[in-house]
């Protein structure tokens, strides 16, 4: 726990390079603050509790207070990696996060799909409507999020508004069954996280050359050749990072799976609470914890591969 | 060279149009308006331009070049008025089916792709086979000297091979116009003279029609065989540079090339083989231009360096009595600031060999003369 905490002294004691001496010592040292601070405070809120839980994740459950053996008992280092083992046997386990990966995966294309048109509209759009729009897509974050799930419920009961107006215009006999679908947990997640993905998209194609594509143009492509040839290529990295953004916690996601979802779309978050609340496994539910944050981190590492290689 | 006075004078010919060989011209726009919004940006502009010219559309900004280029191009529409690429109308042709390929301000280069492929690209639309693409993508290198900058990115390119790239791609697909934005704007000095031979050589090796917008003068005059001057929308003079120069039609055209004394009076004498012109400074005699007649009042513009710098006083035609108040000199040349009685400054560039101009002080009182031969009547 020591290790991340000594970092920013290591940090500190980096010489500096000579242009930055150039600069003033005074800019230096405000430099220095910049970093160190976000350090240290990733340090404390990020990087100890991580190693906590890790610690945590190689003992054994036990009746006391806290509920897990601690990492080294009287006979020394006592940690093991059996819950790591479990996680693996077990295939209830393994689906989940199969099934969060799937669903992750699923709903970022789905949100990267309907995002981007409207990003495009919104960033070819006029200036004051511009601005109009941009409003609109962060307008859901005035209400809090629970709220807006809880509206979802409320359009896809078996009761709900979307069934009483269907059936009343006669278009279907039996109410459909939404919630607690697959599907529910779709439009869930794609709502949701829908701005987190149109708001690097904007950014990144707000600031197209105009010029690209009219060069495009006039070398003899069409619309459709325009945009896939100059405007999508360069509006990638606006695409990872939307990407990330959304598919990132819906990995994690548990308050809308488990209140929109049902049985086939369980996710590895509502494990997660599962464990920890209701089985009180703190260890098990570390050792999950600790795997979910490899399964983020895997694709994240393979998206920044990408990017660069560009 | 014919007198670009005397074609403006018919209303029924277009501008322009005595210069042309070919009876039918390759790029005729006619009575061309655009609009954005309340500004008039191409006012009815009429213009022929013949094959294999390399034609200057020369203005400050905002007067509409860069708009007019936009309509060639198929990137903007006119408001009325027809525009005709090779006999062809261009009405409802968009930008990508034009027989034009345009050179942008700005290069536009693609940041995402290789030399090689920004080069290439018109022609893998166009859906040339790879290995003709390849061969021609190297042999377009080849011209702009970039042979062996082909895997590069735009962004480690320097400024003035950007924009040998950038006429490599506009060039690749042989169109039969090419659309030049200020080609030559992002250069610096050195660059920008060595590229306008360039420019030329290859307009001429290639015969492409050219058409340039620049604000620039120098770069009109050095690139184009006519320019056509823009002022708030409209073509103010068309004409070969020396013409435009030597003999502008309007203040605003005497101005904006170069820079120029008036001298404001009224017409004496409006002969057939000579025209009298009375100013407050002193008389002039010029040669005739059309649609002027006695007592109309004039503006006569003589170019500073058509004007001689002689000590002592002459009574005589084209002879001004004037004071030295500056004199700045430039190394092969020197530039004199003149005051004539009335108080109206002139300028007078001397070449510096000239004997006996170099010792003339300020203060010195000396006779400015306009030659004949050089000074021109301007109605507008």
């Amino acid at each position: 726990m020591t290790a991340p905490l000594s970092s920013p002294g290591t940090a500190g004691s980096h010489p500096p390079t000579p242009a930055r001496r150039a600069g003033g010592r005074q800019g230096g040292g405000f430099r220095l603050i910049i970093v160190l601070l976000p350090l240290l405070f990733l340090s404390v809120f990020f990087a100890a509790p991580f190693l906590v839980v890790a610690a945590i994740s190689l003992g054994d459950p036990m009746l006391a207070r806290p509920p897990y053996t601690p990492l080294f008992g009287p006979d020394g280092f006592q940690g093991d990696l059996e819950n790591y083992a479990f996680l693996l046997t077990d295939s209830l386990y393994l689906s989940a996060y199969l099934n969060a990966v799937k669903i992750a995966a699923v709903a970022t294309l789905l949100a990267l799909l309907i995002g981007y048109p409207m990003a495009y509209v919104i960033a070819t759009s006029p200036e004051p409507r511009r601005a109009v729009l941009l409003m609109l897509v962060v307008l859901p974050f005035w209400t809090s999020f629970l709220l807006r799930v809880y509206a979802l419920i409320g359009l896809m009961n078996t009761n709900g508004l979307i069934n009483s107006v269907l059936s009343t215009l006669g278009v279907i006999d039996a109410p459909l069954v939404m919630r607690q679908t697959v599907f529910a947990v779709y439009v869930g997640t794609v709502y949701t996280y829908l701005p987190f993905m149109i708001l690097p998209l904007y950014a990144a194609l707000v600031r197209r050359d105009e010029s690209l594509a009219e060069a495009a143009a006039d070398l003899g492509a069409g619309a459709w050749t325009v945009f896939f040839t100059v405007t999508l290529p360069l509006s990638l990295p606006g695409v990872v990072a939307g990407s990330m953004l959304v598919f990132i916690p819906v990995i994690g996601e548990y308050v809308i799976p488990a209140l929109l979802g049902g049985p086939d779309s369980l996710m590895i978050g509502q494990v997660l609470w599962n464990a920890f609340f209701s089985a009180r496994d703190w260890p098990l539910a570390a050792s999950v914890a600790v795997v979910m944050l490899g399964v983020v981190v895997l694709p994240l590492l393979f998206l920044r591969r990408v990017v660069e290689a560009r | 060279m014919t007198d670009p006075g005397a074609k403006a004078a018919d209303p029924n010919l277009p501008l322009g149009a005595g210069d042309v060989g070919e009876t039918r011209p390759f790029v005729r726009l006619d009575r061309v308006v655009k609009r954005f919004g309340g500004f008039v940006a191409v006012n009815g502009v009429t213009l022929d331009i013949a094959r294999g010219e390399l034609f200057c559309l020369l203005g400050g900004s905002g007067c509409g070049k860069s708009t007019l280029l936009r309509m060639l191009a198929g990137f903007e529409h006119p408001d009325s008025g027809r525009i005709e690429i090779d006999g062809q109308t261009m009405a409802g042709v968009p930008a990508y089916a034009r027989p034009t390929n345009m050179m942008f301000q700005s290069y536009a280069l693609f940041p995402h792709m290789s030399v090689a492929r920004n080069v290439g690209y018109g022609l893998v639309r166009e859906g040339v086979a790879r290995a003709e693409i390849g061969q021609r993508v190297e042999e377009m290198l080849r011209l702009v000297r970039l042979e062996t900058f082909g895997d590069r990115r735009p962004h480690q390119l320097s400024g003035g091979q950007r924009q040998r790239v950038a006429l490599a791609r506009a060039l690749i697909k042989r169109p039969k116009l090419l659309l030049l934005d200020e080609p030559l704007g992002a250069l610096d000095a050195k660059l920008r003279e060595e590229t306008q031979f360039e420019l030329r050589a290859l307009q001429a090796r290639r015969g492409v029609t050219f058409i340039v917008v620049t604000h620039d003068q120098v770069e009109a005059m050095t690139l184009a065989s006519r320019i056509g001057v823009m002022e708030a929308g409209e073509i103010r003079q068309i004409g070969a540079p020396r013409a435009v120069y030597e003999q502008p039609q309007s203040r605003f055209v005497a101005g904006f090339l170069g820079s120029v004394n008036l001298f404001e009076g009224t017409v004496d004498v409006a002969a057939p083989d000579l025209m009298r012109i009375r100013t407050p400074g002193g008389g002039f005699v010029v040669p005739p231009a059309s649609g002027l007649s006695a007592r109309q009042p004039v503006a006569l513009a003589v170019r500073p360096e058509k004007m001689r710098i002689a000590a002592g006083a002459a009574q005589a035609d084209n002879a001004l009595q004037a004071v030295v108040e500056e004199r700045a000199y430039l190394g092969d040349r020197t530039m004199f600031k003149l005051r004539l009685n009335d108080g109206t400054v002139l300028k007078v560039l001397s070449a510096a060999a000239e004997a006996g101009v170099l010792a003339v002080e300020p203060e010195a009182a000396v006779d400015g003369g306009g030659a004949a031969a050089d000074g021109g009547g301007l109605t507008a």
